[in-house]
């Protein structure tokens, strides 16, 4: 055994990069909401930056360790302890048997992430382990984590050779500000965005929306004046992904994350740019959310800075754990 | 070399995918140009390819942007230089691909336990229960796409005369449940939230997630459906328990 969940979270799922391949038949990526983030969290760990990861909404669970392990914590600051004591997020931890680990308020954002060196062992489906609810597969028995679950590592965690002490909070942190000066979300056009009224383009971009409480992995609703098309043509379905802002009939509109389903007939306004899917993740109800066009060349550009900022991060990462393991 | 007759769209689905799009429309032709095209990706990938997604008259590419970028000279983008390369592939009619060309008859009981919504055409359709079951199975229908849910497929064209709108809220819906929506037909594999009208249940599993063959139809498949008693279709569900 290794963890042990002592108090059940709100929806609390073994994640990794996701299911892909099968999408033609039916079947959704789904895998973390925040894959930057959950990388991060592997990094700190010494793990494959896609190892699974547990993925935690607020009120998340609680955990009892019953062997030591070197965990990680990334993403949505939900106020961490450990045997009672606050500790800090984006760390290597050291614990130890018997030590629990709890979250105790939703400080920021709106996914937390924790990882642990050896990888956590789950059932996997089309090289996957991430969870799949609607077709309870994949994760953990392909649901929710409740109480009682027994967590165990695919391997044995390096944790395991490290005399037994406390927990302890190693001394290096990761710094997870990639280099992007925008502060809204970024998209491209989507294949109706041309059939919008000039008063509904003007809309989009010039206002903010918020986000209502009818949001989840598979989509954020968003309460934005409703928007309207010159056009009653329906739009016959085809495939979405993970960003891609759909009208919905009231005018009001949907952005699709990793839950979504394959395909949607609903016209597709503009899409989230990949390098500001982890931001959009991290988006909570009542956040507001202002979007603003970029083109093809800026996407890839961003998009590649972030996977290369991922790259020193972890050769940084892994060179510490190396001379601390080393140092004994 | 023969053109091929069909005109190609190409749009942007974010900056990880594009779509070919061959038109607005539900059309077999079109759909069979899908997929034999889906078939040819599969068979030779496109460069950084994840994945490809046919759908009623389009196909999706999704794609890895550090993939395709390694491989640019000139400084134009990922989207741009698969764009391309989708384009040079296109111009090439499909080698006829070996489709397996495959009926599927599907057991369906339209009794009322399991058609809640069947009395709902009846009025607004001046038309009978017999005569609803009687055109559904009268056709063979086309799986057009796969989606919404693992396994399911969406399936036409339902004839006008049973045609219905959707549920304007969707409901708790059986697996199994077979509906109709617009002139689309189609099963769910699973118990789900669905806004089609449900006019019967098959007792057959449409997604078993533990076999090779996961779901029991594919795209391309021609589907034929057939009415059973209640007997029946606890038979049938009783005899797959006991294999």
């Amino acid at each position: 055994m290794s963890l042990t969940v002592i108090k059940q979270g709100l929806q609390d799922t073994l994640q990794d990069a996701g299911r892909w391949g099968h999408q033609a038949e039916g079947i959704n990526p789904t895998g973390a909401m925040d894959q930057y983030t959950m990388k991060v969290a592997n990094i700190l760990v010494g793990n494959d930056p896609v190892e699974t990861v547990i993925e935690m909404h607020f009120p998340a669970s609680a955990f009892l360790f019953t062997q030591p392990a070197l965990i990680a914590l990334a993403g949505a600051d939900f106020a961490a302890s450990i045997n009672g004591e606050p500790v800090p997020y984006l760390h290597p931890i050291m614990v130890g048997k018997n030590d629990v680990l709890q979250f105790h308020k939703p400080l920021s954002g709106a996914r937390s992430y924790l990882a642990i060196n050896g990888g956590i062992a789950a059932s996997e489906w089309l090289g996957s382990s991430s969870t799949n609810l609607k077709a309870s597969i994949g994760g953990f028995a392909g649901r929710n984590l409740r109480k009682e679950d027994e967590l165990l590592t695919c391997q044995p965690s390096i944790a395991m050779y490290m005399p037994q002490h406390e927990y302890r909070v190693l001394p290096w942190k990761a710094d997870i500000r990639w280099p992007d000066e925008h502060t809204g979300i970024l998209v491209l056009p989507g294949r109706e965005w041309e059939q919008l009224t000039q008063e509904s383009k003007e809309n989009f971009t010039m206002t903010s929306f918020l986000i209502t409480r009818q949001s989840d992995r598979m989509g954020y609703r968003l309460n934005n004046i409703p928007l309207h098309r010159l056009t009653n043509e329906e739009v016959v379905s085809s495939a979405v992904s993970f960003g891609t802002i759909q009208l919905l009939p009231d005018g009001r509109l949907i952005i699709l994350t990793a839950d979504h389903q394959t395909t949607g007939g609903y016209p597709r306004v503009a899409h989230v740019i990949s390098a500001h899917h982890s931001k959009l993740a991290q988006y909570q109800p009542g956040d507001k959310v202002q979007f603003q066009f970029t083109n093809h060349a800026k996407a890839e550009e961003l998009f590649l800075k972030q996977r290369q900022y991922l790259q020193q991060l972890q050769n940084a990462c892994t060179l510490r754990l190396k001379e601390f393991l080393h140092a004994g | 070399m023969a053109l091929t007759p069909f005109i190609y769209e190409f749009f942007a689905l974010g900056d990880a995918a594009i779509t070919i799009d061959l038109g607005n429309r539900i059309d077999k032709p079109l759909n069979e140009e899908i997929i034999s095209r889906y078939y040819q990706f599969k068979q030779e990938p496109l460069t950084g390819m994840i994945e490809a997604v046919p759908a009623y008259s389009s196909l999706t590419i999704y794609y890895d942007i550090a993939a395709v970028r390694k491989k640019i000279q000139d400084g134009s983008t990922a989207f741009e230089y698969l764009r391309k390369e989708i384009e040079r592939k296109l111009l090439r009619p499909v080698q006829t691909t070996n489709i397996e060309k495959r009926v599927v008859d599907i057991p369906v009981c339209y009794e009322s336990e399991f058609a809640p919504d069947i009395d709902k055409l009846v009025i607004p359709k001046k038309i009978s229960r017999e005569e609803i079951i009687r055109i559904h199975t009268f056709s063979s229908y086309r799986v057009y796409m796969m989606g919404f849910l693992p396994g399911f497929a969406y399936m036409g064209v339902v004839d006008e005369s049973i045609s219905a709108p959707r549920k304007t809220q969707p409901v708790r819906t059986a697996a199994g449940s077979v509906g109709i929506a617009g002139n689309q037909t189609g099963i769910y594999p699973l118990d789900s939230p669905g806004g089609w009208q449900i006019i019967g249940r098959t007792p057959l599993e449409l997604f078993d997630p533990g076999k090779q063959e996961f779901s029991l139809l594919r795209t391309g498949d021609e589907v034929k459906f057939y009415a059973i008693s209640k007997d029946e279709f606890y038979q049938l569900k009783k005899n797959k328990y006991r294999r």
